[in-house]
């Protein structure tokens, strides 16, 4: 029961693109949002979601001891809403309702709103505090669930999450793992330009987390990842693994200009995406 | 200058952050799913009686708010109580953007206890002082607002928090003040402002320490032939509007005392139910839209005007125009 059907590699691919296309079609019906920031971790979340990491039940949506998936890149909800909505937590008609009034389905994921959405989040630099606080209430509730928060690049700047990495070592937090979406922009340009975040792996082992470092849009290689952070989990340190993706993965123009940040494509430029991303089989 | 002494009050001989402390502790024993965060303040938030006795239910996250809040906030999606418990100065200034994303916006059940508010801290100065708490939680729709005003009120108030829905936020004090009510059978019901003495000519509103100064400013205005009526405003959202409209109407002019800065505190949210319910004349003591200094508490009190002298003067005051409309 708490484990929904496991994908078989090419359904995984196969979800994949129709996450893509859902991100797709959602942003540039509302006429705004990050569907390039979406993108770079459909891969990431299609694992998640489908390849049997995450126990949930989507019937059962507050289930105690559910995983926890935290969306700490908020301005990823389209991301977010799709993976819910094909993993049954909702209907898939509601994502069409995006940034509308009266719709449950924000700009920004609001914690409760819609079931499934764990965390409110779309100010950065929050997810992996709350992360925290769920391992040690389960923790005290005698719980056996794992939390897992998606980083954006751009929020490691922030210093709330270099409190966050202390504090989960601090508490020997095994069974928290983040993955960081490393898509190396930020909204105003290339992260390396703005306010370079390297060398990264040195800083999260220098705050005594384990660092893993995958191909983000490797289906396969993310799983074995997936699977080596379970088993290290016995080592009681916090994991992370960064994830080596490209921003706007999926469709050729928006992985070259960076200025899709916060941009929805517009009809012309959605039929080509669309037959961009129908044509990746 | 012993607070609530004109009055007839008896001082308690405690600190009203103990007080906190005690019921903090009281409510742990009773409820399993209470967890208290601390932002490495807890022995002088008194946050620490709960380390002493359920050291697991127990977090020091550090000096570091914004994660502290966050992890608060976790903790009540793992289905927990926190308490979340630091200076206000510190808490609400350093996390604001924490609390109102994981907190407000979330609305999720915690308390927020904002030590050390106003400036009777006193001799550690204004970098620690808590002045601007009530407007800063004014900001933030979806939070139940309390200051208690004596021992009595801080114990029901901490004993009621779990059962408010959404988030809460209380104000705790380093000084102890007077009982105004009985420790047992405590009326106190949040949204519902207490009237602590009945009178006709006038009603001071206070919140905090500033209902003890008020009730004895009004023993003084007594005997100038002046009968105030006090009301103590433990609630400042949800806030009494029947109240604060009842005294408008009954007694024709206002004073409100609170320590806090004038701007987005007690007072103007009064102010703007007067005017819209029944507009009378008001008066305002409070922080006139300064920082403060170090000092003895009572010292400050004196030199920034939060006396309830300052509450008699500005009392005659409004009496005078009332009579003159």
């Amino acid at each position: 029961m708490e484990k929904p059907r496991i994908l078989s590699k090419k359904e995984l691919r196969d979800k994949a693109r129709e996450l893509r296309l859902e991100i797709l079609e959602m942003t540039t019906r509302a006429g705004s949002g990050h569907p390039s920031s979406s993108w770079s971790a459909v891969e990431i979340v299609t694992a998640l979601y489908f390849g049997g990491v995450l126990r949930y039940r989507p019937e059962e949506p507050w289930w105690e001891d559910r995983d926890r998936f935290i969306m700490s890149k908020g301005h990823a909800a389209p991301l977010l809403y799709a993976a819910l909505a094909h993993a049954g937590y909702f209907d898939k008609k509601e994502l069409l309702r995006l940034r509308d009034v009266d719709s449950p389905v924000q700009g920004h994921p609001i914690q409760g709103m819609m079931p499934g959405v764990e965390a409110t989040t779309g100010s950065l630099g929050q997810g992996l505090s709350l992360g925290i606080g769920h391992v040690l209430g389960g923790r005290l509730s005698e719980k056996k669930y794992r939390v897992y928060v998606l980083l954006g690049d751009g929020e490691c700047e922030a210093g709330q999450i270099w409190e966050a990495a202390m504090a989960a070592a601090h508490f020997k937090a095994g069974n928290l793992v983040a993955i960081l979406d490393y898509n190396k922009f930020q909204e105003t340009g290339p992260i390396s330009r703005e306010i370079g975040l390297e060398p990264l792996v040195d800083k999260w082992k220098s705050f005594g987390w384990t660092v893993h470092e995958v191909n983000g849009h490797d289906l396969e290689e993310i799983l074995g990842k997936f699977q080596l952070v379970k088993q290290l989990e016995a080592t009681e340190k916090p994991q992370i693994i960064i994830a080596h993706t490209i921003k706007g993965k999926g469709v050729s123009f928006v992985e070259a200009d960076f200025t899709f940040h916060g941009r929805a494509l517009n009809e012309e430029q959605a039929k080509l995406a669309r037959e961009e991303i129908n044509a990746a089989r | 200058m012993q607070l609530g002494k004109i009055a007839g009050l008896e001082l308690c001989d405690q600190p009203l952050r103990n007080i906190f402390g005690d019921a903090l502790l009281d409510l742990a024993r009773k409820n399993p799913k209470v967890v208290v965060l601390d932002g490495d303040l807890g022995n002088s938030t008194k946050a620490e009686y709960v380390r002493n006795e359920f050291p697991e239910r127990f977090f020091n996250i550090g000096i570091a708010e914004s994660n502290l809040v966050g992890v608060g906030a976790g903790l009540a999606g793992a289905g927990f109580y926190p308490f979340i418990v630091s200076f206000s100065s510190f808490l609400l200034c350093n996390a604001y953007d924490q609390i109102r994303l994981a907190v407000a916006m979330s609305e999720i059940n915690a308390t927020i206890i904002g030590s050390h508010g106003g400036i009777t801290l006193g001799k550690d100065g204004p970098t620690q002082m808590g002045i601007e708490d009530l407007a800063l939680m004014g900001g933030l729709p979806t939070f139940t607002i309390i200051v208690p005003s004596d021992p009595a009120t801080m114990h029901a108030a901490v004993k009621a928090a779990p059962d408010i829905k959404g988030p809460v936020f209380i104000r705790s004090s380093r000084v102890p003040m007077p009982y105004i009510y009985p420790m047992e059978e405590t009326p106190f019901e949040v949204g519902r402002a207490n009237i602590v003495r009945e009178g006709e000519d006038l009603t001071i509103i206070g919140c905090g320490m500033m209902v003890s100064a008020g009730l004895d400013a009004a023993a003084i205005l007594s005997k100038k032939g002046i009968e105030a009526r006090v009301i103590d405003l433990h609630t400042i959202r949800p806030l009494d509007v029947e109240a604060i409209a009842l005294a408008a109407r009954e007694t024709g002019a206002i004073v409100c005392a609170e320590e806090h800065l004038l701007q987005g505190g007690m007072g103007s949210n009064v102010a703007r139910i007067v005017t819209e319910q029944y507009p009378v004349p008001m008066r305002f003591v409070g922080l006139k839209d300064t920082y403060v200094e170090s000092g003895d508490p009572w010292d400050l009190l004196k030199k920034y005007n939060l006396t309830a002298d300052d509450i008699v003067a500005a009392g005659e005051s409004v009496v005078k125009v009332k009579k003159e409309t």
